[in-house]
């Protein structure tokens, strides 16, 4: 335990108050470690609004969904009502839905942006593998946290498309129809289903979600964050023992902050205020109409949000496993003719890629379709250690990798966009080709990102004041 | 009538590829100045309590939030109240829905939502549907009811408004499909007018748009107030970035 302090004799009342709390809750230690002597690099640009801004959208999302839940009724018969209720005859209601609705969109642009630049600034890398670890878990929240959230108005939308995922888990062998049994509660989507998706909505999920936030951010704290130029501001310490590149948060950033706040707050309060549906990408047009489980939708498509891993989900047919067969064929074989190994290891790996292609030719393309959408999502938790880059930063890498990176981005936008479009066949072989790049991103990263000629990383961070 | 027919002929060879979802027409404009229009909108509310809210329910809107379009609670209870006589409650109907079914082969769907749930993308919004679909019914005797829809081809429901539109037999033609030479489509070539309606074509455009004005408030009843309100919190958002702008910039030019 700390000394105790005491207050000096002329101190006023608040100086004292602060005083007795400080002896008994490290409220000044806390303040400065993260606030007024926390130093960040002084060279963040534009796309270090993200993180606050996803902090401000989740602060939205819980406190008008402390409101909502006031007036919402989790129950199949009178779900849809009471948003209508909510709507129209609670005060103020419609500005709380419509901010949750919106804030639920809000939250993945903000969050893709955010995940972008750790991608593009190499913010994932050594020291700070937890932080994205901790992140992607965060992102992995989210989605389950959208996706219940999405049932609970009870449409057309909300039904479907709960029942189409849900279904999906039963494609898992084995264990699949009693696991989709066990989420939906029932044969079908139902009372059962809204009930318990509910409770995880309004409180299992946002419990682990800011638990992992917390982590996020203290993980953050202690190594330090990374900035567009991937150099390390703490190798290059003033006298005083601080960062020669770095400037305490508060104020520096906090203002910053401010100014990224608002300017997403008139473009979050221009969609509320002027086009809540936002051309049916933000509610769906067909979550107007009640959930009927006897009336299938022409056209169940999720939200924006999960498009492009529902293109992933779709683009794995029966016939593109082949073409993922081949690939594992071609990934085994080249690392036992290219790669340094000892025998047995080599056999291990050929025992291993045989049984993967046994399993795929065994067990039905659905299921793969579902590893497929899955494995979109978890290979983000080791990008880590898939860079091999000489420099974190996209600045020093080589030309081209910017292109790849371009290639990526513009890759997942067509991927989102297939996934709200119904199913074509010019569409899955996109998709098809869509699915291949993503993962080829990912796992082809630790060759392709050590190649070409990396620029020299200075050794401080280039500023241009203000 | 002329131009209708033009603009509906144009609209069927552009957008035919676009409406392929739903089998109808390509969607009129919905004349949008009617949306605001306190006239327009209580007009409209008088047509859909006197001819849709016989078999069809709007389940989340209560009597006494017409007074959101300017009429008061006596005017309410003499003029547009006929099954109950509590002025909070919903638009509910007296139908039953098994009788509904047995005699139109579906329940009439609510109302409430109909403009916002109807809204499709590449085509129009849900009042461009309802306004196109209010007024291409056609005497079709080969269904049940009588009547036929362009917007919704095969529908359940007869032309309430027929009396003041009058009847109408559409007539089409057979051409040879575009995509498909093999094929014939049957393409719709207007209407004839069999009997005349108590409206001009011009009245019962202007009748359909009210209506279709207030279907369109009922769905949100809060939006004339949230854009409203938009504009001012957009107001002040902006005074606050300048703010916020300058306030950076005043802590930041020390850090060289």
């Amino acid at each position: 335990m700390a000394t105790f302090k005491e207050a000096p004799a002329n101190a006023n009342a608040a100086e004292k108050l602060l005083t007795w709390v400080d002896n008994r809750f490290p409220a000044t230690k806390l303040y400065n470690e993260h606030l007024a002597d926390y130093y960040a690099p002084k060279n963040f640009n534009f796309w270090y609004f993200f993180g606050s801004l996803a902090l401000l959208v989740l602060v939205i999302q819980i406190v008008t969904g402390i409101f909502l839940v006031m007036h919402y009724k989790p129950d199949a018969a009178l779900a849809f009502a009471s948003v209508e209720y909510i709507m129209r005859d609670v005060p103020w209601g419609w500005l709380v839905r419509y901010m949750h609705s919106t804030g639920a969109s809000a939250f993945f642009v903000v969050v893709y942006l955010h995940m972008f630049r750790g991608m593009i600034y190499g913010s994932y890398r050594k020291p700070r593998e937890l932080v994205w670890i901790f992140g992607c878990a965060i992102f992995l929240c989210l989605m389950a946290e959208a996706f219940m959230g999405y049932l609970l108005p009870w449409g057309q939308m909300s039904y479907w498309g709960a029942q189409v995922i849900v279904n999906l888990f039963s494609a898992i062998p084995f264990i699949g129809p009693d696991l989709s049994l066990l989420i939906r509660g029932d044969y079908v989507v139902s009372d059962a289903t809204l009930n318990r998706f509910f409770s995880f909505h309004v409180i299992a999920v946002p419990l682990v979600l800011l638990g992992l936030v917390v982590a996020h951010v203290i993980a953050l704290h202690e190594v330090g964050s990374n900035n567009p130029d991937g150099v390390e501001i703490k190798s290059k310490m003033n006298a005083a023992g601080k960062p020669l590149d770095g400037i305490p948060f508060h104020p520096y950033y906090t203002v910053h902050d401010v100014l990224g706040v608002s300017v997403f707050l008139l473009i979050f309060s221009a969609i509320i205020f002027f086009a809540p549906e936002l051309g049916g990408y933000f509610l769906e047009y067909n979550n107007f109409i009640p959930a009927d489980s006897l009336k299938t939708p022409l056209h169940i498509a999720p939200v924006w949000y999960f498009t492009p891993y529902y293109s992933i989900l779709r683009a794995i047919t029966a016939e593109m496993m082949y073409v993922l067969i081949g690939f594992v064929v071609l990934g085994a074989a080249l690392a036992v003719f290219k790669v340094k190994m000892g025998a047995l290891l080599k056999l291990v790996v050929v025992a291993v890629a045989a049984a993967v292609v046994a399993m795929m030719l065994s067990i039905d393309a659905k299921f793969w379709g579902v590893v497929g959408m899955g494995g979109a999502v978890v290979i983000l938790f080791v990008l880590p250690w898939l860079d091999n880059s000489l420099a974190k930063s996209i600045r020093y890498r080589p030309d081209w990798h910017k292109y790849v990176f371009a290639l990526f981005v513009i890759n997942f936008l067509m991927l989102g966009y297939l996934g709200t479009q119904p199913v074509s066949p010019t569409g899955e072989r996109l998709s098809q080709v869509g699915t291949v790049i993503y993962f080829g991103f990912f796992l082809l990263m630790p060759w392709w990102s050590r190649l070409g000629e990396f620029k020299p990383v200075p050794d401080r961070v280039t500023f241009a004041a203000h | 009538m002329k131009k209708f027919i033009i603009t509906l002929l144009l609209s069927v060879a552009g957008l035919s590829v676009a409406n392929a979802n739903t089998g109808g027409i390509a969607w009129d404009k919905f004349p949008v100045e009617k949306a605001a229009d306190v006239t327009a909108l209580q007009n409209g509310a008088r047509t859909f309590v006197n001819y849709c809210l016989n078999c069809h329910n709007a389940a989340f809107m209560r009597y006494n939030r017409l007074r959101d379009i300017g009429l008061t609670e006596d005017q309410i209870k003499k003029n547009l109240m006929f099954a109950t006589d509590k002025v909070g409650d919903v638009m509910k109907v007296t139908l039953d829905p098994k009788n509904a079914k047995d005699w139109l082969g579906a329940v009439p769907p609510d109302l409430t939502l109909i403009t916002r749930s109807r809204s499709a993308a590449g085509q129009g919004t849900g009042a461009d549907y309802v306004y196109t679909f209010l007024r291409t019914f056609y005497r079709d005797e080969t269904k049940a009811t009588g009547w036929n829809n362009l917007a919704f081809p095969n529908i359940g429901m007869p032309h309430i408004l027929w009396e003041w539109q009058g009847q109408r037999s559409a007539k089409f033609v057979e051409e040879a499909d575009p995509h498909d030479q093999t094929k014939k489509v049957h393409r719709f070539a207007g209407f004839e007018q069999i009997t005349p309606g108590t409206k001009s074509e011009a009245e019962f455009d202007q009748a359909v748009g009210d209506l279709v004005a207030y279907l369109n408030w009922m769905a949100e009843p809060a939006q004339g107030t949230r854009t409203r309100l938009g504009v001012w919190v957009l107001l002040f958002l902006a005074v606050f970035t300048f703010i916020a702008w300058r306030l950076n910039a005043a802590f930041w030019k020390d850090i060289k």
